[in-house]
């Protein structure tokens, strides 16, 4: 059993999300940066789909009441366990008694922690991640709260070296580094309702992440985007990453919790292969569009692939599981 | 029906959105919609479909078929798609219209120009179809709305309308599953809840289901 001791509301159970639920008005969920809990699952040999802790709230604070082997990846921040320091991407064993500590990261939103066996929470259609705005998942359907117990489920108990294990891994060599970030899209079905102007700003501007950013969507700040004419749009349904243009003229990306249909205009699509870097960028990022074919956005997803599947190989090689 | 001309836009690499709307809302589109749905979940790549309305999204694996391709596979369906007809189950929800849970009530029939009876009376004798499900967990988009009845949606969407709120937007009406925000005006609240995580199917109506809303009080 693992207590938490410190956390915020933002802080939540998350799997790879809960797909095949559209036609019920469920979004998919699941982790903002999917590599980052696939990696970190990986590392501690768990199924694909176990369930970890997504944090955007720091510190966090956790006491272990059981031995087990814990992963951290995602933001690059300080993991004290005991005395000990080690850096994020990696996994280590920790006794019974010990305490996690994730610090707050000078740069970047979220960690994954992943445990062996994975979270012990019910499973709901199919994942277990926490769905806060429809209050359902994860544990009682909210963010963890300080006192929270979290059991494991059975898991493989493999054998970590002495000191842990790190990672490198492709997907972090892709990972911003100096601002502002580069987002690739896809035109959307209303992008040509656009005014030049407008079009033109879209993709060439600097945009802001404000405050108003979360696992429903990013509000952006920048230049006012206008459709040539207006529109009416009936309630369709949108995925994660869709780029949408309110009467505001200031766009909304809509990310893992948004709800399944919209009726504004939709000027773009984020590939998913981009969604990563949206989710490691925090209120203030400065980013870019940069229009990509369709091509490019399947084979981004065919090279994420490739690298998770050799990951995964020479982790299982390495630590023979 | 003379079948329109669908617009198939990309919803990033993974999904189209196949539209198939033409002015204002219309049922008929909507059950050959239905009809094509079922094909589409079908096709080898789908993993599955939002109905919206008047229109479909369709989220596929891309390495297992290409946006193209699948866009020559929905142009096909839908030339050929029928009108379904579903035999759905009728629902009747007893509404509390007006009080602290119904605040837009003496408005709306303002709106409406009519007596709070009147705009009361027109709401419970409309039958009412689900179009489709979605937005947020088991939310029904309900046609069938009197056009008497209609009422643009509020400017700025009000936030925590709660569960059980009975509400019209614009044309349609509908009942909040969950809590959530919402732009659509609330005229009273009902007691039977539509959405159930831990049911199989979590959502109380299904696509095609009839709903009627019936009188348990008025306070004006």
């Amino acid at each position: 059993m693992i207590e938490i001791l410190t956390t915020g509301q933002l802080n939540t159970i998350q799997d790879l999300g809960r797909p095949g639920y559209l036609a019920f008005g469920i979004s998919h969920s699941g982790a903002m940066d999917r590599p980052a809990l696939e990696v970190a699952n990986l590392l501690l040999g768990n199924d694909r789909m176990a369930a970890g802790i997504e944090v955007a709230y720091f510190p966090f604070r956790a006491r272990f009441n059981v031995n087990c082997n814990v992963a951290v990846t995602g933001v690059d921040c300080q993991v004290l366990i005991g005395d000990r320091i080690y850096p994020s991407w990696w996994a280590v064993h920790v006794q019974q008694g010990q305490t996690i500590i994730l610090n707050r990261p000078r740069s970047g939103a979220r960690a994954y922690l992943a445990f062996t066996g994975g979270i012990d929470v019910p499973l709901l259609m199919g994942s277990r991640a926490t769905d806060v705005k429809s209050g359902f998942g994860g544990l009682k359907g909210a963010g963890l709260t300080r006192g929270d117990r979290l059991n494991l489920m059975p898991g493989n108990k493999i054998l970590l070296p002495e000191g842990g294990l790190g990672v490198k891994w492709a997907g972090q060599a892709e990972n911003p580094g100096e601002p502002p970030i580069t987002i690739r899209v896809l035109p959307a079905a209303e992008f040509d309702d656009f005014t030049p102007e407008s079009k033109h700003a879209f993709t060439t501007e600097i945009w802001i992440i404000t405050a108003n950013a979360n696992r429903m969507g990013y509000h952006l700040n920048g230049s006012v985007l206008a459709l040539a004419k207006p529109l009416e749009l009936h309630s369709h349904g949108i995925v994660a990453g869709t780029v949408q243009v309110p009467r505001s003229g200031q766009p909304i990306i809509q990310l893992a919790d948004a709800n399944t249909c919209g009726g504004y205009p939709k000027i773009a699509t984020v590939i998913d292969a981009d969604l990563y870097k949206l989710a490691q960028a925090s209120a203030t990022t400065p980013l870019r569009f940069s229009i990509a074919s369709t091509d490019e956005a399947v084979n981004a997803i065919l090279m994420r692939r490739d690298a998770m599947t050799k990951l995964q190989i020479d982790l299982r090689l390495h630590l023979g599981y | 029906m003379q079948k329109t001309a669908i617009r198939i836009s990309q919803s990033g690499s993974g999904a189209l959105l196949l539209d198939a709307a033409v002015g204002a809302f219309s049922d008929d589109v909507q059950h050959h919609l239905w009809e094509m749905d079922d094909r589409i979940r079908d096709v080898p790549g789908v993993i599955e479909t939002a109905l919206g309305m008047n229109n479909v999204l369709v989220i596929h694996d891309p390495l297992l078929i290409n946006a193209v391709e699948l866009e020559r596979i929905l142009r096909s369906l839908w030339l050929r798609a029928q009108a379904k007809r579903i035999a759905g189950t009728i629902h009747t929800l007893a509404v509390f219209y007006g009080g602290d849970r119904g605040e837009d009530l003496l408005a709306w029939a303002e709106h409406c120009r009519m007596t709070v009876q009147e705009v009361v009376q027109r709401h419970t004798s409309g039958i009412y179809t689900v179009a489709a499900i979605g937005g947020m967990p088991g939310f029904p988009y309900l046609s069938g709305l009197d056009p008497a009845l209609a009422w643009p949606r509020r400017a700025i969407p009000k936030s925590g309308v709660m569960e059980g709120s009975v509400i019209i937007g614009a044309g349609q009406a509908s009942v909040m599953p969950i809590t959530a925000p919402s732009g659509w005006h609330i005229l009273g609240h009902t007691n039977t809840g539509l959405f159930d995580p831990s049911k199989d199917p979590p959502a109380l109506l299904q696509v095609g289901d009839t709903v009627r809303f019936a009188i348990a009080a008025v306070v004006i």
